[in-house]
């Protein structure tokens, strides 16, 4: 493969940019929506739709196209954005997101718009949807991949797990699952790596801190020995490194016999410094002010 | 009748491997007990289309999904305590708000699972089901009508879910039935009350409306096989030309039969109903034939509410 360098790589940075504004601008208009956790997944969501995903716009129905599958339902603008720049829907349309009469709703619907290819909202489902759709491709002898973005939320849940061993044992290597390790949660952090008070004790229930985050709701660690021991190939990269997601995109197409996962190291609300790391803007839209001050960072 | 008799569930694998041959494109996806759902014999046949995902109801069921997604026709089968019961989430966001084109044969379902106990009693899978937009619920009576079902459900584009049971229970239809799905099936004319039943309980509403007959009371039994979209005009015509109505199912009698009738009546027709199935109570352990016996899903306690709907009917 050619790597992704100098002006096209610039290219997408810069479309990131604007994948960034567009979210902020979409949840401020809907007053409400998750802009940290589409903010993570950015970046992940603008190397594969802009380079990985063989795909057409023009016929989102192609038997033939990848599939990419949202298991981290609440980061629907992120992937709307991203669809709108790659020419899905008309980029005016995504200030319509949440509002009664939109396409874009708060959680996606699969085939609103045509291009997306599952209902999500409850977490921990959607890569037992891409394992079926890759034994699809299988029975149909079609060579089309599956790719599935999953958060911290959605490896909390059983049913991923189910998923993992299914996947490897039934050796379903066109399937690549990207982690958006941000390693905050609905209520806060998942763990102590993002937030750390040497004045408290290290609970294993965690505690509530003073902004009233939990602080380790629920640890993942060791996350890549967890998908190893499932069977899995794990690969793992700065989720915010858009020729190192690339890259690591293109290795495990590649790998035979087995899915691979790539945990992709992600900070929550990148690009915003106010909601950098910030638990607060998980499920919350930035008022006129925040969004107006976040705009002007991602001019 | 006859005395012969099968478990709804027997239906499965041959009609799933018969459809195939027939060239419809059914795969089938399962959670360690297609040797008790039968559709395992499905993957004797067709093995690359059998997918086994061990015992993980909710991986199942999005697995599913994924390959209806792709234009499949994907029957997914376990004890119909486990899906819906456990799963009921994934079902509702997995393939009932997409619509997709899977079909979930819960087997296994009522007391009458028996000796396994409440854990193995799926008493409120209809009243789950029933409560998802766009899924058709189908309750066989027998063996005869199930492969019917089960085939009109494959044939059928949109989600459904098709209720089995594990005993052997009487064959009320011979080869010639016919199943109609949003169809009612008279089974037994009748002018002074209307036994509407489901599943096993049809043969015992037959065994009532003997009882009754003995009486003079002359009874009408209709088997509400198609429980979703449900025959209104059948309803509607039993209540205005009987004007009294019984219930029977093997499960709650909150959120099944029993609910959707009674809607039904109270819309349009009201008319003297009673009840006849589990009543806000888990059941324990038994033989099958035992425990329809001791929580009154019999014959006589058919009989004994028809009396007395037929009672304030004239009251």
């Amino acid at each position: 493969m050619t790597p992704v360098t100098g002006d096209s790589l610039k290219e997408l940075e810069a479309l990131a940019k604007r994948v960034r504004r567009h979210i902020v601008e979409m949840t401020a208009a809907a007053r409400c929506g998750h802009p940290g956790g589409s903010l993570s997944c950015v970046d992940i969501l603008v190397a594969l739709y802009c380079h990985t995903l063989r795909h057409d716009p023009q016929n989102p129905q192609w038997p033939d196209r990848d599939r990419f599958i949202l298991s981290k339902g609440h980061a629907a603008p992120a992937v709307y954005a991203v669809m709108a720049e790659c020419g899905y829907l008309p980029v005016e349309e995504l200030t319509t997101l949440r509002k009664l009469g939109s396409r874009l709703e708060g959680h996606m619907v699969a085939g609103r718009p045509p291009g997306v290819e599952m209902t999500s909202g409850s977490l921990g489902m959607g890569l037992s949807f891409s394992l079926g759709q890759t034994l699809a491709a299988r029975l149909d002898g079609k060579d089309y991949r599956v790719y599935c973005l999953l958060g911290d939320g959605d490896l909390n849940e059983g049913q991923t797990w189910e998923a993992a061993m299914a996947s490897a044992h039934h050796q379903v290597d066109n399937l690549t699952a990207v982690i958006d390790y941000n390693r905050i949660q609905n209520d806060g952090f998942s763990d102590y790596s993002r937030y750390e008070d040497k004045s408290r004790p290290q609970r294993m229930g965690g505690w509530v801190n003073e902004e009233g985050h939990t602080v380790n709701i629920m640890g993942l660690q060791p996350l890549e020995e967890k998908w190893r021991a499932f069977g899995w190939q794990v690969l793992e990269t700065d989720g915010h490194d858009l020729s190192a997601l690339i890259e690591t995109l293109e290795k495990a197409k590649g790998t035979k016999g087995r899915p691979t996962v790539i945990i992709a190291h992600t900070v929550k609300g990148k690009g915003v410094s106010f909601m950098e790391n910030n638990p607060a803007f998980h499920g919350k839209a930035p008022t006129p002010e925040q969004a107006e001050k976040a705009l002007a960072e991602l001019a | 009748m006859t005395t012969k008799a099968a478990a709804t569930r027997e239906a499965l694998g041959p009609t799933l491997i018969r459809l195939r041959r027939q060239g419809l494109d059914i795969v089938v996806v399962d959670a360690d007990l297609g040797s008790s759902t039968t559709a395992r014999e499905f993957g004797k046949v067709f093995p690359e289309r059998f997918f086994a995902v061990g015992v993980a109801e909710q991986n199942m069921v999005n697995v599913a999904a994924g390959l209806a997604a792709t234009g499949k026709t994907v029957f997914i089968s376990t004890f119909a305590v486990f899906a819906p019961g456990r799963c009921f989430d994934q079902i509702r966001l997995g393939i009932a708000q997409p619509r997709l084109n899977v079909k979930l044969v819960g087997s296994h379902a009522g007391i009458i699972t028996g000796e396994d106990g409440a854990s193995a009693h799926a008493i409120d899978d209809l009243s789950l089901m029933l409560s998802l937009p766009g899924f058709r619920v189908i309750v066989p009576a027998d063996v005869v009508e199930a492969e019917q079902a089960i085939e009109v459900a494959a044939r059928t584009s949109g989600p459904f879910y098709v209720r089995c049971v594990r005993p052997k229970i009487p064959i009320i239809y011979d080869e010639g039935y016919k199943f109609q799905l949003g169809k009612a099936h008279l089974i037994r004319p009748g002018k002074d009350v209307t036994v509407m039943a489901i599943g096993v309980m049809v043969w015992k509403a037959l065994e009532a409306a003997e009882l009754l007959a003995a009486e003079g009371i002359d009874c009408r039994v209709l088997n509400m096989s198609s429980l979703k979209p449900l025959d209104v005009e059948a309803v509607l015509a039993a209540a205005r030309e009987t004007g009294a109505i019984v219930t029977a199912e093997d499960h709650l009698v909150h959120g099944g039969l029993a609910s959707v009738v009674a809607q039904t009546l109270a819309l349009h027709q009201p008319t003297p109903m009673a009840f006849i199935g589990m009543q806000d109570q888990y059941a324990v352990s038994g033989r099958w034939d035992q425990l329809l016996e001791h929580y009154g899903l019999s014959a006589e306690k058919i009989a004994e509410a028809a009396r007395s709907v037929v009672a304030r009917k004239k009251g």
